[in-house]
This record gives structure tokens, sequence and C-alpha cells, in this order.
């Protein structure tokens, strides 16, 4: 309702976008083609020049080593070497792939869910639910980086909140929520769904608010009950969001890395390795293997264009009949 | 008895049953005060002095009341001041780059529709999905590599300039707006376009003229979320630029976490002035905000 005049437009063509003749180019006149090259040309180069060929790159890099970024003449050819590397030595290897999917699990068992519940919840119209919905959605605005900070307040070992309320602020007893290794990830995918939560929160109340009243009013004389019509009639009508949320999901849990970099100061800490934090470390840390990290970026980038193409494919389906 | 169902409950209208509805309630209002606590608890951390906490514990009476102290010495000795011109030097212009550059792009792939625009409607919105991460090796030798006029940067190149994290914010967010007014664009009628022809006018004066002031309230959505998100950056900004004079506000909180590293109450308070410009954004752009988010969301 507070965003329908925006949405309006876009929402209205859903139904089926009237079929327009193809343009023709001989339509514009020569200037306006050279305007347009321009118009199309500039924004698509620095796509190219900055996306694109940086992830053709990483591909063709993790083939090789290139050690310190010296020189072309420094590449060597590796084969698969890397990712052998990867699979059978390097200690950070399969705990960083291993903290990746159980990032991606709480995402889609408790973190989304969550968000869904809430936007459920929110749509039933129950009283206060303005403040609800302001107050859920608080943290999806703050930076990541300042999120890690203020949960530090509350896992602090000796003064925090958790410790406190459980009264294990001894010097002794304390738990380090942070800094033990069986312990850290688990704490900062508490932070990382507090988040998440609301953002799925937003996006489903938007979908919700966007679904046709009179499906609920025809299962409601049907005698279905909120959680059949939710599950019956809500859920497979709005498909297309379920799809957008679940892509979000994975992609965000692939992009982990803030939360974790403030957490750890800057270092791959036992317990908080990630993909993400990985191939950093090998750019930028004390020694560079460009071969390697991009080995690792490359198994990112295959990973990602799995909820990649599930978007795209949703999305452009139609556009590709026309 | 559908019948009593349905008037005992109109449908839509809250849960079906007093249990239902006061069970929803109870539980929204717990998880309210969940969700608020961290950001309560961090603001009452950050006025209490760091000679109280310690002895107390955070968790505490205010024993040596509450003050700014935190927040003003954060503010000199952190000189935040500096982080946040930065990040104003950084976020204006890539937001407006950015609006410019998607809007056209957006305007000539919706009037064009053929097969080789949609590839690149495709092209632009993947791009934006890719984690950072995976395409940061090489563009890091990019940004050390690539030459830039003297004036901007020290070194010479792109890495650790304003320039190069311009660069990469715009052409990161550029998918997503493409995507977005793409779409918005495409419930344009090619008629109002015909018309404007028969008139005379050219395709820049369509685009500048006419089609931009129509998708006015999809830019302000758009800019809105630009801004947070260009604003919250700390990937790009912490591995684009070497830990310094130079960083936005954002990223600078992890060299500001450094150098007040014995003093988390500080650190708190240097985090929450670094949220000001977004909860400003937060109380007054809510609705731009959310709108951009389902316009990404809500279409097809």
């Amino acid at each position: 309702m507070t965003h329908s005049d925006v949405r309006a437009a876009p929402a209205a063509k859903s139904p089926g976008p009237p079929r327009r003749r193809r343009r023709r180019l001989r339509a514009f006149s020569r200037r306006d083609k050279v305007l347009m090259a321009v118009m199309l040309g500039i924004p698509l180069l620095a796509d190219v020049c900055f996306i694109w060929l940086p992830a053709v790159a990483t591909v063709g890099l993790s083939f090789t080593t290139w050690d310190n970024l010296g020189g072309f003449s420094s590449i060597k050819n590796n084969g698969l070497g890397n990712y052998k590397f990867a699979a059978q030595v390097d200690p950070q290897f399969w705990p960083a792939i291993w903290h990746n999917v159980l990032w991606l699990l709480v995402f889609v068992c408790i973190a989304t869910p969550l968000g869904m519940l809430f936007a459920v919840l929110i749509d039933r119209n129950i009283r206060g639910s303005r403040i609800y919905q302001s107050v859920l959605f608080l943290p999806v605005m703050l930076s990541l980086a300042l999120i890690g900070i203020i949960w530090e307040l509350i896992y602090s070992q000796n003064f925090g909140l958790l410790n406190t309320i459980l009264g294990r602020t001894g010097n002794t007893n304390a738990i380090d929520w942070l800094g033990n290794p069986h312990l850290n990830l688990w704490a900062v995918l508490v932070e990382a769904s507090w988040r998440q939560a609301g953002y799925v929160m937003v996006l489903y109340l938007a979908g919700l608010k966007a679904v046709d009243p009179t499906l609920r009013e025809a299962a409601a004389l049907d005698g279905a009950g909120a959680w059949t019509t939710f599950w019956r009639v809500i859920f497979p009508v709005m498909r297309p969001i379920n799809v957008v949320i679940l892509v979000i999901t994975v992609i965000e849990s692939l992009r982990a890395y803030d939360l974790v970099y403030i957490t750890s100061k800057g270092a791959v800490l036992p317990g908080l390795e990630l993909l993400s934090m990985l191939v950093t470390e090998w750019i930028m840390g004390q020694t560079q293997r460009i071969g390697y990290g991009s080995a690792l970026a490359t198994v990112l980038l295959l990973v990602s264009l799995v909820p990649i193409c599930i978007f795209l494919w949703t999305n452009f389906r139609k556009e590709r009949t026309r | 008895m559908t019948a009593t169902a349905k008037v005992s409950a109109p449908p839509g209208v809250g849960a079906r049953t007093p249990a239902g509805r006061i069970a929803a309630t109870a539980f929204m209002i717990v998880m309210t005060v969940l969700w608020i606590l961290p950001i309560v608890f961090a603001i009452y951390v950050a006025l209490r002095p760091m000679a109280s906490t310690a002895k107390y514990g955070y968790v505490s009476l205010p024993h040596g009341g509450l003050t700014f102290h935190n927040f003003s010495s954060a503010w000199s000795q952190g000189d935040m001041v500096h982080y946040f011109l930065n990040t104003v030097y950084i976020v204006v212009p890539a937001v407006i780059v950015t609006l410019v550059l998607a809007s056209a792009v957006a305007f000539v792939l919706s009037r064009l529709r053929t097969w080789w625009s949609v590839a690149l409607l495709i092209l632009f919105t993947a791009g934006n999905l890719l984690p950072p991460q995976a395409i940061i090796t090489p563009l890091y030798w990019i940004y050390t590599q690539l030459v830039v006029p003297g004036w901007m940067s020290s070194s010479g190149t792109l890495y650790n300039t304003y320039l190069g994290l311009i660069i990469i914010n715009v052409t990161f967010q550029l998918g997503f707006c493409v995507f977005v007014l793409r779409n918005f664009m495409a419930s344009i009628p090619e008629e109002m376009y015909e018309a404007a022809r028969v008139d005379g006018a050219s395709v820049f004066t369509q685009w500048w003229r006419l089609t931009l002031p129509m998708c006015r309230p999809a830019l302000a959505a758009l800019g809105t979320l630009l801004t947070t998100w260009i604003y919250n950056d700390f990937f790009w900004a912490t591995v684009l630029m070497s830990s310094g004079s130079k960083r936005p506000i954002t990223s600078a909180l992890n060299d500001l976490q450094g150098q007040f590293v014995s003093n988390q109450n500080q650190i708190a308070a240097a985090a929450l002035l670094a949220a000001i410009p977004t909860l400003v954004v937060y109380l007054v752009l809510q609705r731009q905000f959310i709108a951009g988010l389902s316009l990404g969301s809500t279409k097809a």
C-alpha cells in the first residue's frame, strides 16, 4: 500500500505485455543511431572491462601460477595444479567450502523462512504491524561492518550481554563466542540472519501485497484455514518472488564477507574460513598467489552461476519466445 | 459451516481465531524486542564511560552516568569528518552516474527489441549478480596497472583512488538499475515515441525530456537504494584501497576498530555515528527504499 504508486506501472503490465512490432533500426536517423550507440556503448564497455573481462580472466588464471603480481612473463601454466592443491593440500579449503554450505543452510532453513513468517504475519494486519515492520527492517539499512561491530558488544567475552545472561563472565569460564572455532561461525550466522530475515520480509511483503485479494476470499469461501490458504493458494501464486528470494539467499551466502572480515579483523581465523575470505587473502595477504586465488574464485564463480542462471531463465524466458 | 467461518473472520484481515491472533501478536512482539535489542544495547554502551563498563560490565546500571564523550572523542580522534567527506566524494558521483548510464542503456534496450538487445540485458543483469570476490583477482591487477593522470593518484594507477571506487561501484550497480529501468520503460507505449518523432524530437530529447520524467518514481527509488548500498559498501573499498586516508567511512570503521582497539565503547560510538546517514534514509525515505527493492523483485 505504501509503495503501490511506484510499483503500479511495471505491475500493471504483468498480465501480459502488449506484443509490440519489432522496431527496425531503419526508423532512426543517422544521428540518432550514433547517439544510441554511445548511450549503449559507454556502459557496455565499462561492464565488459571491469566485470566480464575479470570474470573470464579469473577462470584463465586459475590454470596458472602467477606470484607477487609480476609481469605477464612470470605467468606459468599449471594445468589443474591449483585445483589439486586446493582439494588435497590446502587445509583451509574444505573448511571454507563447508562454512559456505552451512551459511547457505542457515539462510535457507532459518533466516529466509523467518523473514517469510514475519511478512505473512505483518500482512494480516495484526495490531502494531507497522511498528514490527519498521523494527525488523532496520538491520537491512545498516552496513554489515557496523552490524559486526555492534554485535561484538553482545558477544564480548568479559562484559558482553550473552555471557552476563549465562553467568559466564568470569575469567576462567567465559565463553569466547567470536574466537572459539567451534562457536564463531554460529555467532556470526546469528548476526547475518538478523539482517537477512528483515531483507526477505520486505521482499516477501511486497509480493504478498500484490496478490489478488479475491484469491483469499475464494479460499475462505471454500472453508480453507489460514495454513492451507497460504500453502495451497498464496505460496504457488508467489512463484516469481519465491524464485527471487531463493536466488538472493544463495547469492548472499556466496558473497558472505564483510561480517567475517570485521569480526576477524581481516585475518582468516580458524572456524571462520570462507571462500571469499581465502580469495582476498591470496591477493592481499603477505604471499600473493594470483593463480591459486583465481582457482578459489573460479569455484565461487561456477557455484554462483547456478542461481544466476535460474534467475535469468525465469525472467527472460518470455522475452526469448517473442 | 463455511458460511460461519467466513462471517466470523473477513478474509485477509487478521488471524481467524482469537487464539491465533494473540499468538501471532505475542510472537511478533517478542521478535521485535529481540530485533531492536542489539541496537539499543549498542547505544547504551556507547553512552557509558569506559571506566564504568570496565568495572561493572556492559550489562549494569549506568554507574558514572551517561555521556556523549565517546561520540565526541570518536569523532575527533578518529578524524571522522575526513572519512565522511571521502564517502561524499564517492557516493554522490557514483549514484548520479549510475542512474544516467543505466537509464541510457535501459532506454536504448527498451526501444530496440531485437534478440541482441535481450542478450545485452542479460549480460548487464548477470554482471550485477556475480559475487564481487569471484572477479576481484584480475580486477585488482587492472587497478594496480591502469595508468591515470597524476593529479588523481599519487601512485599513478586506479588503485587507491576515488575514481577507481566510483568506477567499480557504478559498473557493478549498473546491472540492477538497467534491469529495473528497462522493465519500467517497457510499459511506455511506443505510440508516444511515434508522436514525439512526428514532432521532430531527436532520440536524446525523447530520452531526456520524455522518458526520464516518466521514470521519476523509479529513479527516486533506485537513487535511495543506490545511495544506501554504495554507502554501505565494504568490500570494494577494503580491497581496492590501501588502508588509509582515502577510505570512505564504512570501510574506515575497520581501521578505526584497530585504532580504538582497547575502547569498545568508543568503537560502538564511531559505528553508530557512521550509521546516521543510513538512519536518516531509513526515517525519511524508507518507502523509496522498499519501493526500490520491490521494483527489482516483483515485475514480470
